[in-house]
């Protein structure tokens, strides 16, 4: 197994004695792990004991419930495009982490989680701390292991963290007996790996490519859809290529933000159920709609059967199972983005014959832009978001949970910028906002990271306000306090004719005094003034804060496209 | 596997069979699905989603293929002894065997593709049918592809 050039070993005797955990840590730091967000329990004693040999190796981030950990992980994922790596203990460790799995398993983030699990002997026995780790994660995974030997270890690591990372990105799952981790061995254990079934299709194929070019010349009413592919792509300066050299109009999914710069002139805003009317207008009446790294997802496409209806479509996506799904598509390209669009910029540009409905967006841009109501003291949600924009000149990184305020922040805070928005797109995560801005500030310690959050959501993991105090990151939390569930409220408001079961919050703990708990500055804020005065200092500051923002609670969020409805039949496109 | 059966019930497929089995290649195995789907979209997607589990290392659509296909079925039909005769004479054609006798039943074995299994339970159903076994269907491509005349149902070989 030795070159036979290679002084011998005496007998194996020099060989140091380890443990199947520490071949666990020698893979984690081969892979190059930084950070781990974790939580010991009995299944990972070995683990932890190993990590605590290895201290140094790694920074170890202990979040105060295995959610709030995985959470962080894919924030970290996300603006570091590296995977977040997560431990978690048997039985209640591994099912707590179960949301922060299926989110992001639908966001497409890269994280390698590994759980502990009972001895193998006692597995299926309904052993203390047992749950079916692969049952229960395998439809919210893009894969998982469970160790059976320890020989099998390394090579798993090494998989998970390949798996994990390349193509489509997404959750692995390493399930590791206690036995396995525990057991003694002597060195020298092969890690190199063989996934017959799994070779992502990368680079486009040429005629696919030309296809496109030819489609995008025959075209009057062009429009780009941006997904978050490119993002994961690393594609934004391809992306600004390419639709420069053709003048093309932009609109984005929710997750795709920050793909191309907000503040451009061929933007139109987001699309989908509260996006522009410019935006869903554009999807509505284009000739040529170009998804690039998107999934026509549901919120975004509005009723299928009136999305696009005159378009070719053309689907640039690095799951070739995307494509298709949801929408017809003529012109599948499997590719990741970047390497697409670097082909396509690789063809000559043209000039297209589409001024006529360039012109037309133009004019639906300004006549029909995002609109709220006004206030002189209230502070009205928009009002809000827009100036958290300006006050961290748009470089912020943002991240928030689900709702009303997610929906505002993707509205009114231009994202310029890739990977400075971090939201729960697919699962919808209420509670995943907060503790997703611990990893974004541990994976960019300089950026300013504002955590925007509704009341509800802000409750379900403000426990980690802990990790804050322990580390001093300078996360800002933003609470947009309505003193409901908003977007809850909201449909009920619209569709249950103001039936407003259980959504209306109005017991709340004093979020000044929870942050006072935890060591943090807390602020309240009630009225326009007091923003203009005061937040500006506080998100600038290197401290960490919590603004707990008291907003209108009757406001909604417009437009909308109402469930079931096509992209055209948008209400509250313009103030009553 | 169960990430395959997962995955096709998350994804609302109906499957009317699966067969597993070891194939030539250690630690490779062979599933054979024989599904109802609409249409062609519906098909792809069965067929993309089975592509994409990392286990899977590759996937066939041989539902316009010359294919064999057999499935084994096992069935227990109430019997006089006097009716053993009459049984006997109705597999025979279908070259099914007896391979259990007792005094009030027969166990009969059949293999063959799946409308000649139905066909022989059908003959045997005014019997009275006691138990009833099948394994689902597995099937190769022929070693050589003639041209296609028979429309089958649409199936998917793994």
């Amino acid at each position: 197994m030795r070159a036979s050039t290679e002084p011998k070993p005496a007998e194996g005797k020099q060989q140091t004695i380890k443990t199947g955990a520490d071949l666990l840590v020698e893979a984690l730091i081969e892979q190059k792990v930084e950070t781990i967000f974790g939580y010991p329990g009995g299944a990972v004693l070995p683990i932890y004991d190993a990590l605590y040999r290895a201290d140094g190796s790694f920074d170890h981030v202990l979040p105060r419930h295995e959610q709030g950990g995985i959470h962080a992980a894919e924030g970290y994922a996300r603006v570091s495009r590296k995977p977040g790596v997560v431990i978690g203990t048997s039985g209640p460790g591994a099912t707590n982490l179960i949301t922060g799995i299926a989110d992001a398993m639908m966001d497409s983030l890269p994280l390698v989680i590994f759980t502990g699990q009972v001895a193998k002997n006692v597995i299926g026995t309904d052993a203390f701390q047992e749950s079916d780790v692969m049952g229960i994660t395998t439809p919210i995974t893009k894969h998982n292991y469970q160790v059976q030997d320890l020989e099998e270890l390394p090579r798993i690591v090494n998989e998970a963290f390949h798996i994990a990372a390349t193509g489509r990105p997404g959750p692995v799952v390493v399930d590791i007996p206690k036995d396995i981790s525990a057991t003694v061995f002597e060195r020298d254990v092969k890690n190199e790996f063989h996934l017959p079934g799994y070779q992502p299709t990368v680079r486009p194929n040429p005629l696919q490519i030309n296809k496109l070019r030819e489609a995008l010349i025959g075209a009057r009413k062009p429009v780009v859809l941006t997904g978050a592919g490119i993002l994961h792509a690393g594609g934004t300066e391809a992306l600004k290529s390419f639709v420069s050299n053709y003048d093309l109009p932009v609109t984005s999914t929710l997750l795709g933000l920050g793909a191309f710069p907000g503040d451009h002139h061929r933007f139109l805003g987001m699309a989908g159920m509260h996006g522009t009317y410019a935006a869903n207008m554009s999807l509505y009446e284009c000739d040529l709609l170009i998804n690039i790294g998107g999934r026509f997802d549901d919120r975004l496409t509005g009723n299928l059967q009136h999305f696009a209806p005159n378009a070719r479509i053309a689907h640039i996506d690095i799951d070739p199972a995307e494509i298709g799904k949801n929408v017809p598509t003529e012109i599948p390209i499997v590719s990741d983005a970047k390497k697409a669009l670097d082909k396509l910029n690789e063809l000559e540009p043209a000039t297209l014959d589409h001024a006529e409905w360039v012109e037309k967006l133009e004019s639906n841009k300004q006549n029909y832009p995002l609109w709220h109501n006004e206030s002189e003291d209230v502070i009205l949600p928009q009002y809000l978001l827009r100036k958290v924009h300006q006050l961290t000149d748009g470089e912020a990184v943002v991240t928030t949970d689900v709702g009303q305020h997610q929906m505002w922040a993707a509205q009114y805070y231009t994202f310029n910028r890739p990977d400075r928005w971090v939201t729960s797109g697919g699962l919808g995560t209420m509670g995943f906002g907060f503790p997703a801005a611990i990893g974004a500030q541990i994976a960019d310690k300089d950026s300013t990271v504002v955590a925007i959050v509704g009341d509800g959501g802000f409750q379900m993991t403000m426990q980690e306000m802990s990790l804050l105090q322990e580390r001093g990151l300078p996360v800002k939390i933003i609470i947009v306090n309505n003193q409901a569930l908003g977007m809850v409220r909201q449909w009920q408001e619209k569709f249950y004719d103001k039936r407003y079961s259980h959504s209306i919050i109005d017991t709340q703990p004093d979020f000044v005094k929870m942050a006072e708990a935890y060591g943090l500055h807390g602020y309240k804020m009630e009225s326009i003034q007091e923003i203009d005065r005061e937040l500006g200092g506080i998100l600038n500051s290197d401290k960490p804060a919590v603004i707990d923002c008291r907003v209108v609670q009757q406001e909604n969020v417009y437009p909308m496209i109402a469930p079931g409805k096509g992209s055209h039949e948008m209400i509250g496109v313009s103030k009553p | 596997m169960n990430r395959v059966t997962g995955l096709l019930s998350k994804r609302q497929f109906n499957i009317e069979s699966i067969s597993v089995g070891r194939t030539e290649t250690d630690g490779v195995s062979k599933m054979t699905f024989v599904v109802d789907v609409e249409d062609e979209r519906k098909l792809e997607q069965f067929s993309k989603q089975l592509n994409k589990q990392i286990d899977v290392i590759k996937v066939s659509d041989i539902t316009d293929k010359q294919i064999v296909a057999r499935e084994l079925a096992m069935i227990k039909v109430l019997t006089t002894p006097q009716q053993r005769g009459e049984l006997q004479a109705i597999i025979e054609p279908f070259r099914a065997t007896v391979i259990d006798v007792s005094k009030e039943s027969m166990t009969v074995q059949i293999t063959g593709n799946s409308d000649k299994v139905d066909a022989m339970i059908e003959l045997l159903r005014p019997y009275g049918l006691k138990e009833l076994a099948r394994t689902g269907l597995t099937a190769f491509t022929r070693g050589q592809q003639l041209h296609q005349t028979e429309v089958k149902p649409y199936s998917i070989l793994n």
